[in-house]
């Protein structure tokens, strides 16, 4: 079974040279902690950076430069600032390669739900909608199940929905999953679990054929 | 072309109650300080229907006005980190308008571009598009928004001159240039107010055609909300 961090180093595997990509909230930044040697890729912030650096040094905080989860941070040699609609058009118009995000719920054709639970507070959607609906590829970072056990890799999603059609990929602490087709196709498995756990974990239909290879994890 | 009045108090006269107020800002990035702290100190002006990306938190930035109950509604995208905006509400006090950040941007860009309306794809399939004409453009559905405007908008910048003209600074600019452009008067405080000529044609972001009203700001907090830090 895969860590955050686990998830995390699996996911920057599927980082291309020259790819710009927007890392969400939670598990999805801790990917660029994680980026292959020799690979360069440029992490845009929606609140308008492109080429995110590391946390700042204590005596380097500016308060006037922070990422999309308000934290602070810095800017690498050839970075640039850009207003929200500019990024959004960056964004809708898909010239950010990869997305990642986490999720409550993925269904079988690919839905998500991410932003809002009936009766809880609603704290808004941010740039979740904008992402998924416009993002040529996207890969969601999650824990298979809730803390309750139950799967979130479902035939329908039962949360309000943050996009339809839109997730290619999930990856979790279990196993690498892709939509194919209106199923969930598995594609690897963590170090150390099998096939039947993960089709116990998975209320949606999962596709499983021949061989699943484990994740090979560094 | 002098556009630069003496303070916040100047600045933000002709504000009135049920008025629309645009406040630019990302999070407590680059919000305007110095007007919503000048507005929260006349509590006869209220039933605010305010267009910002986010409401504050409890003490600062558009809290204040929350807290003040100067806002009937807000229009944003997150609204996450306030528990009286949260407490106001749940009671029904306060209405709350959530647009995907986005289409929050583009609506106001359009409202200062004379773009009555345009289609994009966020939110299709969802909440947000209940009551939205949809339509497919190459095979993809799209949702129909419309502009946004207000009777002041309110923008901080880093660098302006007496035109108006606005140079931000870093990740301080997001909604700031856009909203800059939709109000019938926009306000905008600097941290450096200087003469036409001193700054450099080549850098502007905002051209002093949308500012109708400059002033150097004070005593900037610009208070941070993740302080994440690495370790020498």
């Amino acid at each position: 079974m895969l860590d955050k961090n686990g998830i995390a180093k699996r996911i920057a595997q599927e980082l291309q040279e020259g790819f710009y990509v927007n890392l969400g909230i939670g598990i999805p930044t801790l990917v660029a902690n994680y980026i292959p040697h020799g690979i360069n890729v440029v992490l845009q912030s929606e609140n308008g950076l492109l080429g995110m650096g590391p946390f700042p040094y204590e005596d380097e905080v500016d308060p006037d430069l922070i990422n999309a989860g308000k934290q602070t941070i810095t800017t690498i040699p050839g970075s640039s600032f850009f207003d929200s609609a500019a990024s959004f058009g960056m964004i809708r118009g898909e010239h950010v390669q990869l997305t990642v995000l986490g999720a409550m719920e993925v269904s079988q054709e690919g839905d998500i739900a991410n932003w809002k639970i009936p009766g809880k507070m609603v704290k808004g959607m941010g740039g979740a909608m904008d992402l998924v609906a416009s993002a040529k590829n996207i890969i969601v970072a999650m824990q298979h199940v809730n803390k309750v056990g139950e799967s979130k890799l479902l035939p329908k999603c039962t949360l309000p929905l943050t996009g339809v059609k839109c997730v290619k990929k999930i990856v979790t602490e279990l196993a690498v999953i892709e939509i194919v087709n209106g199923s969930f196709k598995l594609l690897e498995r963590a170090p150390g679990i099998s096939v039947e756990q993960i089709k116990n974990a998975t209320a949606g239909n999962l596709i499983v054929e021949g061989e699943i290879p484990e994740m090979v994890i560094n | 072309m002098n556009k630069a009045v003496a303070n916040a108090a100047e600045a933000i006269k002709g504000i009135s109650s049920g008025m629309t107020l645009m406040v630019g800002g990302f999070g407590l990035c680059g919000i305007p300080e110095n007007c919503i702290s000048e507005l929260s100190k006349h509590r006869e002006i209220n039933g605010l229907t305010c267009i910002s990306n986010n409401a504050g938190v409890d003490d600062f930035g558009l809290g204040i006005l929350l807290n003040n109950k100067q806002v009937k509604k807000m229009i944003s995208s997150y609204v996450g980190e306030n528990d009286e905006f949260e407490r106001q509400m749940l009671s029904g006090e306060l209405e709350v308008e959530l647009i995907p950040q986005g289409t929050l941007a583009e609506r106001c860009r359009a409202g200062g571009a004379g773009i009555p309306a345009f289609f994009t794809p966020a939110g299709y399939g969802t909440e947000v598009a209940q009551g939205k004409e949809v339509r497919e453009f190459n095979g993809k559905m799209y949702l129909l928004e419309s502009w946004l405007k207000a009777d002041y908008s309110i923008v901080k910048a880093w660098k302006g001159d007496t035109h108006g003209n606005l140079i931000y600074k870093a990740t301080a600019r997001n909604f700031n240039p856009l909203m800059a452009t939709a109000g019938k008067i926009t306000i905008a405080e600097v941290e450096e107010l200087v003469l036409p000529g001193e700054l450099d044609p080549n850098e502007i972001h905002t051209p002093g055609i949308y500012v109708q009203r400059i002033f150097k700001g004070i005593n900037y907090e610009k208070r941070i909300e993740q302080r994440t830090v690495t370790k020498r």
